[in-house]
This record gives structure tokens, C-alpha cells and sequence, in this order.
């Protein structure tokens, strides 16, 4: 008689402890509000070819952030940090429009390949950079990143000259605003890269290396793991996937600006990290978490312009809503919390012996 | 007779007292009027609110921490001050609320970290963002502060012969490095932060009291954040919601490029006053040379920070 009763409550604590339950609940109350507030929020329409809707829009604009968050969620699982994507997002986005500007065809796909191409290298280049100083010189990823985000916005400048640099370019602004079967090109290439990622981790050994390291690197040096190489690894992973970011971003506006390019990009990627449940402390690292926290993130800002609040108090949802995720993943509040599940177990099943 | 030997840990403060004669003697050959006094009181008076965060900032970092939030605390305390003074609130409210405010958030940092277990960078992450907001909450636009008591209060200015002249911002800043320099040296607190930043656990085991000292380094650290956003208040004669955006970072490159170790432990507070005036110098020199673009500020503080972090990062190697 008791016994459905215990399976549905063990069920039920099983999700509530489970990392991506309070993350997904967020995320849920984010679309409930948005869709008592606006019924049509969930729609989707066919256009031209194309879909469309505020889901689509979250998709798009959550495609930038997500790639710069799946680079940082390897570098937090190497115990490491990188503060410099704001700035790398900069660079690309300066460097390849700056390159566009320059060529006498702006129009052709012989111009915007190579502009892209220089961006990434570069940003690929800052990567290993960022990571020679964390892997090789053995200083704090904090501090040897935070070097390149002050200095990467004057780069940046010095790219463009302290003008924001607009041009017209039809492929290139494809890679931002186009669309593909359908979806938006951004979002093919965010989706596409998280697969990627994916795959590499959870197939391949990649993410058990990357582990292996967070955990405990010197462990994992003797168990005949490079660190070195794992760390250098994913720092230029998160270089190419900034670069990437900054394409997908400055092709969208067709502007590059050098100071205010991807600012915040670092902190908004961290936080979706923070929120899917990886640890800054590094380790074990959960993707599918990362892709979570954009979501809570991009539907946050798309929530607030949609109640009608103003755009720039922003920050202050995105700060409660990190607070309450963080507060109820805490161990204390989380001890507290199932000891409270166990109390009111014990009552009912001691309330049931009892009328029995 | 005593040998004349360097303490270790001295060393990057000595690094930085070299830069900073270095930067004096180029700037002084290249132009005139730079070794002046005051061009040194002009900059003190410029970075007043910078050296209020950069001491705050040393307790946090000397602890192991970090305060990302101070940037957007002192933009808050900034708008605080503007909002309430043109609404009409006495000055002798208003002062001590502005404060207040910092050390409110750092207080909440403090438990959010200390018994929550949240880690120093997402918490104060959060506060950052939070301050962010509300600053757009109370206004969105610029106030400007024509209050004719704080305008006093700001623009009164001390001359101390030679032309070196020094603001009320300045002493109020100055006094707060002589307060910190107390705590950290001589006080059971300040020995407190020194052995968690060198070990919590060995810090814990001593029977220190360190669930208080770190609560109370953040609350340091707020109420610093608070008072700069006074300083800057009385600098700039208004509050503006966007001030003080990567302003968070200016303080850790002045606390790091003063000498103190990330990693907590190591390092002084009157270094960071020292990181203060490097940082400060920089934008001087940039400024007299006239044809440089100011962007150049950024790569220069980022190359100075990269030479100081490696410097660092081999003194620790020869020590180990």
C-alpha cells in the first residue's frame, strides 16, 4: 500500500537533487511568464521558407553566448577561467569587418572567406596565447586572462582606430541574419559546434581527460595524462569558439565596435555555466548544463522586454535569478532541503501506522 | 652588524617602487611641468576614489578572494548620493547611507560566501549585476549634484605650498589607506586575513576566528566600494549609472601591479596605494605625449600587468 507512495517520493527527490532541476524549473517559469503575458509567445510561424516566433528569436540570439559558454565550460572544468572572451569577441569582429572595408569587393565570397579566416586565426592565436601563459608559465588563469581583456579593447581600437567601423557585405551578413532550412544560420552553427563538442567529450576521451585535470592534475599527470596539452587545448578551444562569436555578433549589427563588442560576454558565459551546474572549482562538467544556463539567460533578457520593463535593468533579474539558483544548489540549503523531504516522509508514513 | 638582506615578499613592492621612479624620471626628460607638485596632487586628486576601492580590494585579495562588484557599488553609492541630495535629504544623512550601501552588499557577499559556500567570484558576479540594475532603478539618467554643501564639501581644496593642492576626496582616501595600514598590520583582524589567505584550513585549526574575519574582509571591501562611490560623487559632481563599468578590474590590476599575490597571503596595502599611482601615471603620461590615442592607456596597463604577473610568478618559482 505504502510502496507507490515511497517510489513516487524517491522519484520526485531524485529530480529535485538532480543538478538540472532548478535550472529547468527557472527556465519553465521564464516561458509561463512570458506566455501568460503574451499567449502567442510559443507560436511559431511559417514565412517565406523561414520560421518564426520569440522561441526562434531566444534561438538566434542565445547562438553567440552559447558558443563562448561551451568554450568556458571547458576551461572551468580545467579549474581555469577565461576573462578575455568579451575582448576576443572584439578583435574578431574588428578584424574581419575591418578586412571587408578594406577590400575593394565587399560584396564577394572571395573577401569574406579570408576575413573570416584571419579573424579566427588571430582569436586562435590569443587562445594559445592565454593558454601558454596558464599551462606553460603556470600563472592563475584569473589573472592571465584578465592581461587580455584589458589589453584585447585597446586591440581592438588600434583595429579600427577608435571608429566603429560599419560596412555592407551581403555574405557575410548572412552568417548573421540568414537563414538556412529554415532556422536561423546562427543557430546552425551554435547547435552544430554543440554536437560537436558533444561528441568529442562523451565519445571520444576528450572529456574524461578534461575531468582527469580538474580533478586533480597531478593525479592525472602521473596517470600519464598531458595536462599541459589538455589545458593549452581548451583555452584555444574558447579563443576559436570567441572568435566564432564575434563573427555570428558583428555580422548581426555590420558594426564593429571595439568597446562595447561582446562586453559583459564574459560574465553572462560564466554565469550560464554557473547555472548548469559545473563548478568553478572545476571537474566534472555537464554540457547539456551549459546549454540550459543560455537558454535561463537569453530567455531572462527576452522576459523582460517582453513585461515591458526597461532593457537596462536587466542585470538586476539576471542577478536574482543567479542568486536563487546558486542559493538552492548550495550543500547547506540543499542538506536542508531533503532533510525537510525526509521529515515529512517519516510524519506521513508514521501518520499512516498510526490511523492504521 | 646586520647583513643587508630583502625580504621576499618585498620584492614586487620594490619592483614597483622601481617602475614608478623609472615612469617619473622619462616623464620629467620628455616634459616640463611633469615632476611637478602639482602634477602629483592633480593625480591623486584624479584616482582619489581608485585608491578607496584598490584597499579595499587588497583585504579580499590578500584573503584569497575577490570583488568583482566594487565598480558597479560605487556607481550605485555615486547615484545614491545624487538622488537623495536632490530630493532634498540632509548631507548628514545622506554621507553616511551612501556608505552604507557598499557595506550592506558587502556584508551580503560575505555570508553568500562564507555560508552559502558560494564561490567569491559568482557572488560578488551577482552583486555586480545587482548593483548594475538597481542604479538603472533609481535613474537612468545622469544627476548632477548642485547641492551648495557637498559642492563645498567637494570643492574644497587644500594647498600645500609649491602649487601641490589636494581635495577633500584626496584626504578622505588617504585616511582610509592609513586605516587599512592599522587593520592589516596591527590588529587581530588583519593577521586573521593574512592566515587565510596563506591557508584556511591551517587558519581554521589555529582556532582563528576566520568565519568572521572573512565576512568582515567583504564587508571591507563594500564599504570601500561604498565610500569610493562617494569620493567619485564629489569628484565628477554627479551620479551616472554607467560609471565605474570595469572599474572592478583597474582595482585588481592595481592591487596585483602593488605586489600583492592572487593568491592571497602576500603583499601590502601601501603597495596598492603605489599600483594606484602607476596606473594613474600612465594615463598622465599618455595625456602629456599628446598625440598617443587613449586607447593605448589599456594595451600599456594590460603589458605592465603581464610584466609584473610573470615577474611574480618566478619569484615564487625560486622560492619553492
Amino acid at each position: 500500500m505504502t510502496e507507490p507512495h515511497l517510489e513516487r517520493g524517491s522519484i520526485v527527490s531524485r529530480a529535485v537533487s538532480h543538478n538540472l532541476f532548478w535550472p529547468i524549473v527557472a527556465l519553465l517559469a521564464l516561458i509561463a511568464a512570458n506566455t501568460i503575458r503574451r499567449p502567442n509567445f510559443l507560436s511559431i510561424t511559417i514565412m517565406d521558407g523561414h520560421l518564426f516566433g520569440s522561441l526562434i528569436d531566444i534561438m538566434r540570439s542565445a547562438s553567440p553566448l552559447l558558443l563562448v559558454a561551451l568554450g568556458m565550460t571547458l576551461v572551468i572544468a580545467t579549474r581555469g577561467i577565461d576573462l578575455s572572451v568579451g575582448s576576443m569577441i572584439a578583435i574578431s569582429g574588428a578584424l574581419a569587418l575591418s578586412y571587408i572595408q578594406a577590400s575593394p569587393s565587399p560584396n564577394s565570397i572571395t573577401t569574406v572567406v579570408p576575413a573570416v579566416l584571419i579573424a579566427l586565426a588571430v582569436c586562435l592565436l590569443l587562445g594559445a596565447w592565454n593558454g601558454f601563459m596558464v599551462s606553460v608559465l603556470g600563472i592563475q588563469p584569473i589573472i592571465a586572462t584578465l592581461i587580455l581583456m584589458m589589453a584585447g579593447r585597446g586591440i581592438a581600437m588600434l583595429i579600427t582606430g577608435g571608429f566603429i567601423t560599419t560596412v555592407n557585405s551581403t555574405p557575410y551578413k548572412a552568417l548573421g541574419s540568414g537563414w538556412f532550412l529554415g532556422l536561423p544560420i546562427p543557430s546552425w552553427i551554435a547547435g552544430l559546434t554543440l554536437v560537436a563538442v558533444l561528441l568529442l567529450c562523451r565519445w571520444g576521451a576528450l572529456g574524461m581527460l578534461v575531468e582527469a585535470v580538474g580533478i586533480n592534475p597531478a593525479a592525472a599527470r602521473l596517470a600519464g595524462v598531458r595536462s599541459r596539452v589538455i589545458i593549452w587545448t581548451v583555452y584555444i578551444v574558447a579563443g576559436l569558439f570567441a572568435g566564432i562569436a564575434g563573427i555570428l555578433l558583428s555580422a548581426d549589427t555590420m558594426a564593429a565596435d571595439a568597446n562595447n563588442a561582446g562586453l559583459f560576454y564574459e560574465l553572462d558565459a560564466i554565469l550560464a555555466v554557473v547555472i548548469g551546474g559545473t563548478s568553478l572549482a572545476g571537474g566534472k562538467f555537464s554540457l547539456s548544463g551549459t546549454f540550459v544556463g543560455v537558454l535561463v539567460i537569453a530567455t531572462l533578457s527576452r522576459t523582460v522586454t517582453i513585461l515591458g520593463i526597461s532593457p537596462l535593468i536587466t542585470p538586476l533579474f539576471k542577478a536574482l535569478v543567479v542568486i536563487l539558483v546558486m542559493l538552492l544548489q548550495s550543500p547547506v540549503v540543499r542538506e536542508k532541503l531533503e532533510a525537510m523531504g525526509r521529515r515529512r516522509r517519516r510524519n506521513r508514513a508514521t501518520g499512516e501506522a498510526v490511523s492504521a | 652588524m646586520r647583513r643587508l638582506s630583502i625580504d621576499s615578499s618585498r620584492l614586487p613592492v620594490i619592483g614597483t617602487l622601481a617602475v614608478l621612479a623609472i615612469m617619473l624620471v622619462v616623464g620629467g626628460v620628455r616634459y616640463s611641468n611633469f615632476l611637478t607638485l602639482r602634477n602629483f596632487g592633480n593625480l591623486l586628486i584624479n584616482n582619489s576614489f581608485l585608491i578607496a576601492l584598490a584597499v579595499g580590494m587588497t583585504f579580499v585579495i590578500l584573503m584569497g578572494g575577490i570583488d568583482l562588484s566594487v565598480g558597479a557599488v560605487l556607481a550605485l553609492s555615486g547615484i545614491v548620493v545624487a538622488a537623495m541630495l536632490r530630493d532634498g535629504f540632509p548631507i548628514a544623512i545622506v554621507l553616511p547611507i551612501a556608505i552604507l550601501v557598499g557595506t550592506v552588499f558587502g556584508l551580503m557577499h560575505g555570508l553568500l560566501i562564507h555560508y552559502f559556500k558560494i564561490q567569491p567570484f559568482i557572488a560578488t558576479l551577482a552583486g555586480m549585476f545587482l548593483a548594475r540594475g538597481l542604479c538603472f532603478v533609481i535613474a537612468p539618467e545622469s544627476i548632477a549634484i548642485n547641492e551648495p554643501g557637498f559642492a563645498a564639501l567637494a570643492g574644497q581644496s587644500f594647498a600645500l605650498g609649491g602649487g601641490f593642492r589636494i581635495t577633500t576626496a584626496v584626504i578622505i582616501a588617504l585616511v582610509v589607506l592609513a586605516i587599512a595600514f592599522y587593520l592589516l598590520h596591527y590588529t587581530r583582524f588583519g593577521r586573521t586575513v593574512y592566515a587565510i589567505g596563506g591557508g584556511e584550513q591551517s587558519a581554521v585549526m589555529m582556532g582563528l576566528p576566520v568565519a568572521r574575519s572573512k565576512v568582515l574582509a567583504y564587508v571591507v571591501s563594500g564599504t570601500c566600494a561604498g565610500l569610493g562611490g562617494l569620493l567619485f560623487a564629489m569628484f565628477s559632481r554627479s551620479g551616472y549609472a554607467l560609471t565605474g563599468v570595469g572599474m572592478e578590474l583597474d582595482a585588481i590590476a592595481a592591487v596585483v601591479v602593488g605586489g600583492t599575490l592572487l593568491t592571497g597571503g602576500s603583499g601590502f596595502v601601501l603597495g596598492s596605494l603605489l599600483g594606484v599611482l602607476v596606473l594613474g601615471l600612465i594615463q598622465t603620461i599618455i595625456t602629456f605625449e599628446g598625440t598617443l590615442s587613449s586607447w593605448w592607456t589599456k594595451i600599456v596597463i594590460g603589458a605592465l600587468l603581464l610584466v609584473f604577473v610573470v615577474l611574480q610568478r618566478a619569484l615564487a618559482r625560486r622560492n619553492e
